[in-house]
């Protein structure tokens, strides 16, 4: 059996990777990625934690990721949509070009 | 068992990384997009294989199915064809670098210095019924608030993404 | 292992007997692999002919609408002419375009496929006949077909043809709107049954009364229900009318123009596995999945029933494509939005008060009213001023 410390240390790789691309990269929607795999990386936290805590019938952290995945989804179209957006207006999703909060 | 870890953990964690590290370098944005999904995919096979199957049915519908899809429609749609990038990486990109791998190894020595061992209790997956009854019961609340935001996130993004109209009712 | 007794239940049972029979000759551990693995191999098989036989079906039939003959050269009514397209597909170049992102070329035509084939997973076709009860079944259907979509963007987009990009945006679009109220639509029958299981389903709706069976479709929810979820399920599986992700006359032919030989068969099987598994499962969720139609006729094998509903289906998807013309993009739009969602929203609610509301004529004249009036409502009114009016390119920029 896998022990918790993989998963975790997992979880903790695909969060520095996300944290990696969200500081690195230039483009507004590599960013969000990068966001997404953040996101992630605590949902699978969440999900290892109820499996390997003292009472997963009681479903807490399973449903705290549902939760999490849904709000992420949301979160994920507001975000695209705002990247559109500023697209229309400035005609680039450069971030390091985005230095004007006036369209 | 390789490095201490199961075979089906090993793989689904591998094909994660990979995943998850092809879209942080990659110079092409789809290209970036689809690896991304590959890493979302992986996380769903590791849900499944932490007997949370619902949850990984949600990361496969929600993640691949809609997100995914999203980000590719938002990369069409602000580069067009030419999605290639010139200019991969920011000006500070050291510095962020630098800040990732100082949090992973903050993460990671809290991770390895403080839990201990302990094995997974045996327990029944989770039926559709037991987790419908908590939803309903248990976590009526936060079901609804996600219920509003998730409208409230619809309209919003419909909002944002509109082109403006000019008072004589065309578009801009 | 249970022997079936009595004629009938054998002939009903005859696959999973054979399935035990074969499983019989191995090591007691390796049973459970053994088993799964015919059950796979019987997918495999079977479905690719139920594909070739509906190609088959599809041109005779579409020969007959179209007043002439259709496909009559090889073999006898032309039955072998999925075998000569099919050697012809596969000796054929396969031509990768010069400019073409040649791995995301080669994988989504297998990525559209492989997704397909695990749908049939949970598709019960008879008496247990199914290769995973799992308790999320349906669930795991949608989950997997939200992925196809990928598959057709990621061909759009790797062939660096304009008019795939165009069909595979507008396949996508199409697909992700329709989704919506595909799910919807299913969620009815899971609310009746109370289970997302498959087989639960199937067995809920395999009483009688009299001689007819309770079907979900004969109720006014589960009427509604099956027929937005078969309109939802042209949609999704790109069929006339829905058809324009690869409208000849605009597209050439859509996402998949620069596929040839192989692949391009690897898109056809998926594209006909694809409406094979979505016809099975209406059929499950709201036509008694492997139930007889009538209680007399319950000697019939029950897997002869659920390819009989099969074909049935196809016949009718067939059907509409020879007398239907295409849609527009914005009648497509409007359509999914304005009519079809709130419609199986409202299907819903009528679904939760029918549970709730005592078992008398009462709630079919209620139910049936309140569905009837929305649907004058919504479909004859309300849509009467967006008929046939100038083209709106608000969205199209």
């Amino acid at each position: 059996m896998t022990p918790l410390t993989a998963y975790l240390l997992l979880a903790a790789m695909i969060f520095a990777l996300g944290l990696g691309i969200a500081l690195t990269r230039r483009v507004a929607i590599l960013v969000l990625i990068g966001i997404e795999l953040m996101l992630n990386a605590a949902n699978l936290n969440l999900i290892a934690f109820w499996r390997f805590g003292p009472h997963p019938e009681a479903l807490t952290g399973m449903m705290f990721a549902i939760f999490s995945i849904a709000v992420a989804a949301a979160e994920a179209a507001v975000g695209l949509g705002l990247v559109i957006a500023y697209h229309r207006h400035a005609k680039t999703t450069d971030l390091d070009a985005m230095t004007r909060m006036k369209g | 068992m390789i490095f201490g870890v199961g075979l089906p953990f090993f793989l689904a964690a591998m094909i994660t990384l990979i995943g998850a590290l092809a879209a942080a370098t990659m110079r092409n944005l789809v290209h970036c997009a689809l690896s991304l999904t590959v890493a979302f995919g992986g996380l769903a096979l590791i849900y499944l294989q932490l007997d949370a199957q619902f949850a990984g049915f949600a990361q496969i519908l929600v993640y691949i199915g809609a997100v995914a899809i999203l980000v590719v429609f938002a990369i069409l749609l602000t580069r067009g064809v030419g999605t290639t990038l010139i200019h991969v990486y920011a000006q500070k990109w050291v510095l962020g670098l630098l800040l990732a791998a100082g949090v992973f190894a903050l993460l990671g020595w809290a991770v390895l210095t403080s839990i201990p061992r302990v094995a997974a209790p045996a327990i029944a997956v989770p039926t559709v019924l037991a987790i419908g009854q908590s939803l309903m019961y248990d976590y009526v609340l936060p079901l609804e608030i996600t219920a509003v935001l998730l409208t409230v996130a619809l309209i919003g993004a419909v909002i944002v993404a509109m082109p403006e109209f000019k008072k004589n009712g065309g578009a801009e | 292992m249970i022997v079936p007794s009595g004629i009938v239940e054998q002939a009903d049972q005859i696959f999973v007997t054979l399935q035990h029979l074969v499983a019989g000759y191995f090591p007691v551990w390796l049973q459970p692999i053994v088993m799964a693995a015919l059950a796979v191999v019987a997918i495999v098989l079977t479905f690719p002919l139920c594909f070739a036989l509906s190609v088959w079906l599809e041109r005779k039939a579409l020969g007959r609408i179209q007043n002439r003959l259709g496909p009559n050269r090889v073999g006898p009514f032309g039955l072998l002419q999925p075998i000569a397209d099919a050697i012809k597909s596969l000796t054929k170049e396969d031509i990768v375009p010069l400019s073409a992102d040649a791995l995301v070329h080669f994988l989504a035509p297998v990525i559209l496929v492989v997704v397909t084939f695990l749908g049939y997973a949970v598709l019960p076709v008879g008496r247990n006949m199914v290769l995973l009860n799992m308790d999320c079944g349906i669930f795991f259907f949608f989950a997997i077909g939200a992925s196809t979509e990928l598959s057709i963007f990621m061909a759009g987009w790797s062939s660096r043809n304009k008019y795939s990009l165009l069909g595979a945006m507008r396949a996508v679009a199409q697909m992700i709107s329709y989704e919506v109220p595909l799910l919807l639509s299913a969620v009815v029958a899971v609310m009746m049954t109370g289970s997302l299981s498959t087989v639960k389903i199937v067995e809920a709706q395999s009483g009688f009364t009299g001689i007819f069976p309770h079907w979900y479709v004969f109720t006014p929810w589960g009427f509604l229900g099956f027929i937005l979820f078969v309109i939802a399920a042209l949609a999704e599986t790109n069929r006339s009318p829905f058809d324009l992700p690869e409208g000849e006359s605009e597209l050439v032919a859509g996402y998949f123009t620069e596929y040839s030989g192989f692949k391009f068969a690897l898109f056809f099987l998926g594209e006909y596995l694809g409406m094979l598994s979505i016809a099975g499962f209406a059929i499950t969720l709201f036509l008694g999945g492997w139930g007889a139609p009538l209680s007399v006729l319950g000697f019939v094998p029950s897997w002869a029933w659920f390819f009989v509903k099969l074909a049935a289906g196809i016949l009718f998807f067939i059907w509409l494509r020879g007398t239907m013309p295409r849609l527009r993009q914005d009648q497509l739009m409007n359509f999914a939005w304005k009519f079809v969602l709130p419609m199986s929203l409202l299907n819903l609610v009528v679904a939760g008060a029918w549970r709730f509301m005592p078992d008398t004529w009462l709630r079919w004249v209620v139910s049936a009213g309140i569905l009837g009036c929305a649907y004058v409502l919504l479909g004859r009114i309300l849509m009467r001023r967006q008929g046939l009016g100038p083209r709106s390119y608000r969205y199209a920029e």
